[in-house]
């Protein structure tokens, strides 16, 4: 397949008719790790819902693998390889932590692929193998947070939508946060991130978008961002 | 003391069906924090297909429950897909007021078409048997009616706490949006959640005309005591309602026996109000 995994084009979108963002378009392909970042209420998130289907634009068009999904609901956008996962983590708190990763793998109906793909988010995460048992609503902050990358990874996606991982968590955890995802990344995975931790995101991306007041204002390989006044002003305190 | 026993065991096995009522009610809140108002009426209306069955064709009611358990399921899908769903996201009072609605339309549908008299069936295979243990007389089809009960409810729980299709479930009630992204349709997973809770009570009201006539107005003080098992069980607790029904069951019967017949719903709802007063999230609640 040529051309971009995911493209968005020109979308509108909000909450009870007010528009939140205002024409955003980006495009993430194949193998890349593609971080979007702005401040707090820039409407990375929003962006988000409504390429995994949460909530649906107003305008404007969304495309992966070369199907329209602009109007397509969460739970179909899943099974066609598009896995979000949502910031403030959203496990099921009284689930164990082997159910929710199971659950992350509700499309699969083959128990020995299921099998499969534990073992292998159980190698990324030994900690989880661990607490396989235990309710996730007992582990630490880190702990879930691997969860919730892992319980995305069970789908086996072909995007990985991770929504402000470094949310709650102390610096030394994001690191190791940041960690996993570049090595998610490196074994094929496609991931788009989004982040208020500008720094930490554009270190480990390959392309950046600069995200404000629900625009996309700057973009172009993570490099050139961080080295751009604009934003190590704007974000990074410089 | 084979009084006492005997009494026990009545109370028993009237928990143990209230128990099954009250499952279904407790799945569907649990799941949707809908109360269904009209969950007596689909047991009225189990009850009402079971004895036609039985009067008309001579189907047995040990047979039948299936026939009532499918007809309740359709009818909890049907009430969720063209009731319920128009409620969500609206205010609470909503659903719970279309719930009463669809209870009153069933009652009077069935007393219009079946009229208000009691309907008992005659020669069941199970009808007026009974054995004896050491005194004690257990009364054939109200233990087959409560051991069966007793298995669905476990077969209900299972099905919640050990399939990935439960799992799914209990998803969808935690986060409704975070079950999406799982792939789980949750549109799918309530009409299923409603069309259980009906399967429920529609099961024991296919084994009910065995040993209880049908009226229209007979499920309302099942629906009641269901209710008060749920609420004193802790919402969403099938243990909790199993427990609380069972309990329930007792009471009544030792009241009823032991101090007088007109003074057993007092001890029952007297019981549920110290419950709620000393433990509003219910005995087994989060």
């Amino acid at each position: 397949m040529s051309g971009p995994i995911l493209q968005v084009q020109d979308i509108h979108t909000g909450y009870d008719g007010i528009p939140v963002i205002h024409g955003i378009s980006l495009e993430v392909n194949q193998g890349e790790l593609v971080s979007i970042v702005g401040a707090n209420g820039a409407g990375k998130t929003t962006t988000m819902r409504a390429i995994a289907g949460l909530m649906m634009p107003y305008q404007g068009t969304i495309t992966f693998k070369g199907v329209d999904i602009t109007k397509m609901p969460a739970h179909e956008t899943m099974k066609i390889g598009l896995s979000y996962v949502p910031e403030g983590r959203r496990l099921f708190s009284k689930l164990s932590v082997r159910e929710n990763l199971e659950l992350g793998a509700f499309i699969k109906k083959d128990r020995k692929e299921i099998n499969a793909r534990l073992e292998e988010v159980f190698e990324l995460f030994p900690r989880l193998k661990d607490r396989a048992d235990q309710t996730a609503e007992t582990m630490s902050g880190g702990e879930q947070q691997m969860l919730a990358i892992a319980r995305g990874l069970m789908s086996k996606p072909a995007l990985l939508m991770l929504d402000e991982m470094s949310l709650g968590l102390m610096p030394s955890l994001v690191e190791k946060v940041m960690d996993a995802i570049v090595s998610i990344n490196k074994s094929g995975m496609t991931i788009l991130l989004v982040e208020q931790m500008v720094q930490e995101a554009l270190e480990i991306a390959g392309r950046g978008y600069v995200l404000q007041t629900g625009k996309i204002v700057q973009s172009g390989s993570a490099r050139m961002l961080l080295e751009s006044d604009e934003v190590r002003k704007a974000y990074m305190g410089l | 003391m084979v009084t006492f026993l005997q009494v026990a065991l009545d109370g028993i096995l009237s928990g143990l069906l209230y128990a099954l009522i009250a499952a279904g009610l407790s799945l569907i809140w649990g799941v949707m924090d809908v109360i269904n108002f009209a969950h007596g009426e689909f047991l009225m209306v189990a009850m009402y297909l079971s004895y036609w069955l039985g009067f008309l064709w001579k189907v047995d009611p040990l047979i039948s429950w299936i026939a009532s358990g499918v007809f309740a399921f359709l009818i909890g899908a049907l009430t969720y897909k063209l009731i319920i769903r128009h409620t969500i996201g609206k205010s609470a009072m909503a659903a719970l007021l279309a719930t009463f609605g669809l209870s009153m339309f069933l009652k009077n549908a069935c007393l219009y078409m079946f009229s208000p008299n009691f309907r008992i069936l005659n020669d069941t295979i199970l009808g007026g048997k009974t054995f004896s243990v050491g005194g004690v007389i257990f009364s054939l089809p109200q233990l087959a009616t409560s051991l069966f009960s007793l298995g669905v409810v476990a077969l209900v729980y299972l099905l919640i706490k050990k399939t990935r299709l439960g799992w799914a479930i209990q998803a969808t009630a935690m986060d409704k949006e975070a079950a999406e992204l799982m792939g789980i349709d949750t549109e799918r997973i309530y009409v299923l959640v409603f069309g259980l809770g009906g399967a429920c009570v529609g099961i024991a009201g296919g084994l009910l005309p065995s040993y209880l006539a049908t009226f229209p107005d007979v499920g309302g003080l099942f629906s009641l005591l269901a209710f008060v098992c749920v609420a004193m069980g802790g919402f969403g607790s099938i243990p909790g309602a199993l427990f609380a029904a069972i309990l329930i069951g007792l009471v009544e019967a030792f009241s009823g026996f032991y101090v007088a017949p007109v003074f057993k719903y007092v001890a029952v709802f007297g019981l549920y109000l110290v419950v709620v007063f000393w433990r509003p999230r219910g005995l087994f609640g989060w």
